[in-house]
C-alpha cells in the first residue's frame, strides 16, 4: 500500500494492540466508553483508574503521549463550553478566587471534561492502532449493514482525492488574488462548493461505471478473512472488563 | 459542534442511539430506491463532499468563521434518504477515525445533525417548491429557507434532549434562548451558502439536483420555421418526495418512543404551567376535571401500582388515541375531497 493511503492518525507498528482483530478493538472501545459514561462523577479515583487503564494500553501499543496530546486539540471547543458551565450554571454558589461559581455547575463541568477526555483518548488509541480499512472490515464483521460500510469505505478511499481537489481550487482562487474577508466573499466560496459537488458526483458516476466493468454487482468481495479467535476476544475484553469493574466498585461505594 | 461523551445521561444516549439506528435503517432502504446499485459509490463520494464542504470555512464577521453543517444542502442535492446516510457516515468516520464527537454520543449526533437537519430541510424545501412557481428562483429561495429552518430545528431538538437528560445544571430557558439565538444566526449563514451552492449547481448541471427533478422545461428547437418543442415536458416523478408511509411510520415510532419510554425518565415535578398555577394559588379554585375518573386521567393507568410503568402505558395509549382520532379526521377529509375522482380512497391505498 502506498503511503498516501494511510491516515495521519494511524501509527503503524507491530504490537499486541495492533495485532488484535479490528472487531474486538471496536467492541472494546465502545464498551469502555459506556463504562466511563456510567461511572458516577463523585468518585474521582474511578476516573484516575480509567485514565491509568488507557495509559497502560498506550504503553503496550507504543503510542507516544505527545501524539495523543496533539490529537486532543479536537476537544478544545467543548472544553471552552465546559469551562463556561460553572459561571452560567444555577444552584448553590461558591467563591473561588473571588469569582462566584455554581457548585452543581462545577460538578457538571468536571463530569463532561473527564468523560469526554477519556472517550477522546480511547478513540485516538483505536484510530492510532487500527488501519481505517481494517476498522471498516471489523465493522462489517460486527454485522453493521453492508451498504453503510461500503459507503464509509468509498468515502475514506476518495476523501484524499476530494480534499486535494478542494485544495487545488483554493490555490486557484488565491493565485487570482482572492482573500475571504467577510460575508461578501461567500458567493465565490459557494461557487467553489458547487463545483466541488459536481466534480465529486461525476467522479462517483465514473467510479461506478469502472466498477461495473470489473463485475461489480452491489456487493464487495471479501478478500481477507479476519476472524477473531476466543483468545483475541479475551485479550480485547481486558480493558472494558477492568473499566466495568471500576464503575461497579464506584457505584457500590456510594 | 459535536456532542462529546458525558454530556447526556445514559438513557437519553441509548434512546437517541436506537432512534438513530432506526432512522439509518429506513434511509438504507430509501437510498436504494433513490440510487439503486449506484448507492455505495455515489453516497460515498457525496459523503466525502460533505466532509470537505464542512472544512470550507466562511468568514462571518470580526475574525470569526463558520462552517456548513450540510444536512439540508445534501438533502436538496441528492435526496433526503441519501443525505441522511451521507451525513451519518461522515459523523461515524469523524467519531471513529478523527476522535471527533463521543462514541456514546454518536446516536445523539446522528439524530441531530443527520436526521433532523436533512428531514426538516427537505420538508421545508418541498413545501416551498410545491406552493411556489416552478422556476429556478423558487428553488434557490426554497434552499435558503430549508437550510435556515433546519439549523434552529436541530438546536431545538438538542434543547429537548438536554431537558430530558442533560448533565449540566443550566436553566432550560437559558439553554433554549442561547441555542435558539445563536443557531438562527448560524442558520442564516447556512441558508445563504446553501442557496448560493444550489444555485451554482443549478446553473451548470440542473439534472444533478435531486430537488429540481421535474422542473426542467421542454427541449425547444429553434429552426428557420420557428420554434418546435421536442419530446414534451418531462413528467414529474410522483415519488420524488418522501412517500407518505415512511413519514407516518417514523412519526408513529417517535411518538410512541417519546410517550412510552421517555415518560419513564421524565421529571415527576409539576410542569411549568402546573407550577405557576400552584404558586399563584390558582389550584385552590381548580375544579375537578370532568374526566378525572376516566381510565387515563392524570396520565397514568388506573389499577397499575408502578407509577413509571403506568405513566409509560398511559403515554402510549394516549398516542394511539390521538393517532386514531387524527387518522379518522384525515380519512374523512380525504374522502370528502374527492368523492368522484374515479379513484376511491380504498383504491388509492391499495395501490
Amino acid at each position: 500500500m502506498s503511503a498516501g493511503h494511510h491516515h495521519p492518525i494511524y501509527r503503524p507498528a507491530d504490537t499486541p494492540v495492533h495485532r488484535l482483530p479490528p472487531q474486538c478493538k471496536l467492541v472494546a472501545v465502545v464498551a469502555f466508553a459506556v463504562c466511563v459514561v456510567a461511572t458516577p462523577r463523585e468518585r474521582f479515583w474511578a476516573f484516575a483508574v480509567h485514565a491509568l487503564l488507557l495509559a497502560a494500553v498506550a504503553v503496550v501499543a507504543r503510542v507516544p503521549a505527545g501524539a495523543i496530546a496533539r490529537r486532543m486539540v479536537i476537544e478544545v471547543p467543548f472544553v471552552l463550553f465546559a469551562l463556561a458551565i460553572p459561571v452560567i450554571g444555577t444552584g448553590e454558589r461558591v467563591q473561588v478566587l473571588g469569582v462566584s461559581l455554581s457548585l452543581p455547575g462545577l460538578w457538571a463541568a468536571w463530569n463532561i471534561l473527564a468523560k469526554a477526555t477519556l472517550g477522546v483518548v480511547a478513540s485516538i488509541l483505536l484510530a492510532a492502532t487500527t488501519e481505517p480499512r481494517m476498522t471498516l472490515l471489523g465493522a462489517e464483521r460486527l454485522r453493521l449493514p453492508r451498504l453503510l460500510v461500503q459507503i464509509a469505505t468509498f468515502m475514506l478511499r476518495y476523501l484524499d482525492v476530494i480534499l486535494d481537489q478542494m485544495r487545488r481550487m483554493r490555490v486557484a482562487r488565491e493565485s487570482r488574488g482572492f482573500v475571504a474577508r467577510d460575508l461578501r466573499q461567500a458567493p465565490v466560496l459557494a461557487k467553489s462548493a458547487g463545483a466541488l459537488f459536481i466534480r465529486a458526483y461525476e467522479r462517483g458516476e465514473r467510479v461506478h461505471l469502472a466498477m461495473l466493468s470489473r463485475g461489480y454487482t452491489g456487493e464487495m468481495p471479501t478478500i481477507r478473512d479476519i476472524s477473531a479467535s476466543g483468545r483475541d476476544w479475551g485479550t480485547a475484553a481486558i480493558l472494558p472488563c477492568l473499566a466495568a469493574a471500576t464503575a461497579l466498585l464506584a457505584w457500590s461505594t456510594t | 459542534m459535536h456532542v462529546p461523551d458525558g454530556f447526556f445521561d445514559v438513557p437519553v444516549s441509548v434512546g437517541a442511539g436506537v432512534f438513530a439506528a432506526a432512522g439509518v435503517a429506513v434511509c438504507l432502504r430509501g437510498a436504494r430506491r433513490e440510487l439503486d446499485d449506484r448507492t455505495a459509490p455515489m453516497a460515498g463520494l457525496v459523503a466525502a463532499f460533505v466532509f470537505a464542504a464542512q472544512m470550507l470555512n466562511f468568514p462571518v464577521a470580526a475574525g470569526t468563521s463558520g462552517h456548513l453543517l450540510g444536512g439540508a444542502l445534501a438533502a436538496i442535492l441528492v435526496g433526503p434518504y441519501t443525505a441522511v446516510l451521507c451525513v451519518a457516515v461522515v459523523l461515524l468516520v469523524q467519531g471513529f477515525f478523527f476522535a471527533d464527537g463521543g462514541l456514546t454520543a454518536l446516536g445523539v449526533n446522528i439524530t441531530l445533525m443527520a436526521i433532523v437537519t436533512s428531514v426538516v430541510g427537505w420538508a421545508v424545501f418541498r413545501l416551498v417548491t410545491r406552493t411556489g412557481p416552478r422556476r429556478r428562483g423558487t428553488l434557490v429561495a426554497a434552499s435558503f429557507l430549508a437550510a435556515l429552518v433546519s439549523v434552529p430545528a436541530a438546536a431545538l431538538v438538542f434543547t429537548v434532549l438536554f431537558w430530558l437528560g442533560g448533565t449540566a445544571p443550566i436553566d432550560l430557558g437559558a439553554v433554549a434562548a442561547a441555542m435558539g439565538g445563536v443557531h438562527v444566526l448560524i442558520g442564516l449563514g447556512e441558508g445563504l451558502i446553501t442557496a448560493l451552492t444550489v444555485s451554482s449547481v443549478l446553473a451548470v448541471r440542473p439534472d444533478l439536483v435531486y430537488g429540481a427533478r421535474g422542473t426542467a422545461g421542454p427541449l425547444v428547437l429553434r429552426t428557420a420555421e420557428g420554434e418546435v418543442e421536442v419530446g414534451g415536458r418531462p413528467a414529474e416523478k410522483p415519488s420524488a418526495g418522501i412517500g407518505l408511509r415512511p413519514v407516518l411510520a417514523g412519526g408513529a415510532i417517535v411518538a410512541v418512543l417519546l410517550a412510552g419510554v421517555v415518560s419513564f425518565y421524565a421529571s415527576s415535578a409539576p410542569d411549568g404551567l402546573e407550577k405557576v398555577a400552584s404558586d399563584k394559588g390558582l389550584s385552590a379554585q381548580e375544579k375537578p376535571h370532568a374526566a378525572e375518573d376516566a381510565p387515563l386521567a392524570g396520565y397514568s393507568v388506573r389499577g397499575l401500582s408502578d407509577q413509571r410503568l403506568s405513566g409509560g402505558l398511559a403515554g402510549v395509549a394516549g398516542v394511539a388515541l390521538t393517532v386514531a382520532a387524527g387518522g379518522g379526521v384525515f380519512y374523512a377529509v380525504r374522502r370528502r375531497r374527492r368523492p368522484t375522482g374515479g379513484v376511491s380512497p380504498a383504491g388509492a391505498l391499495a395501490k
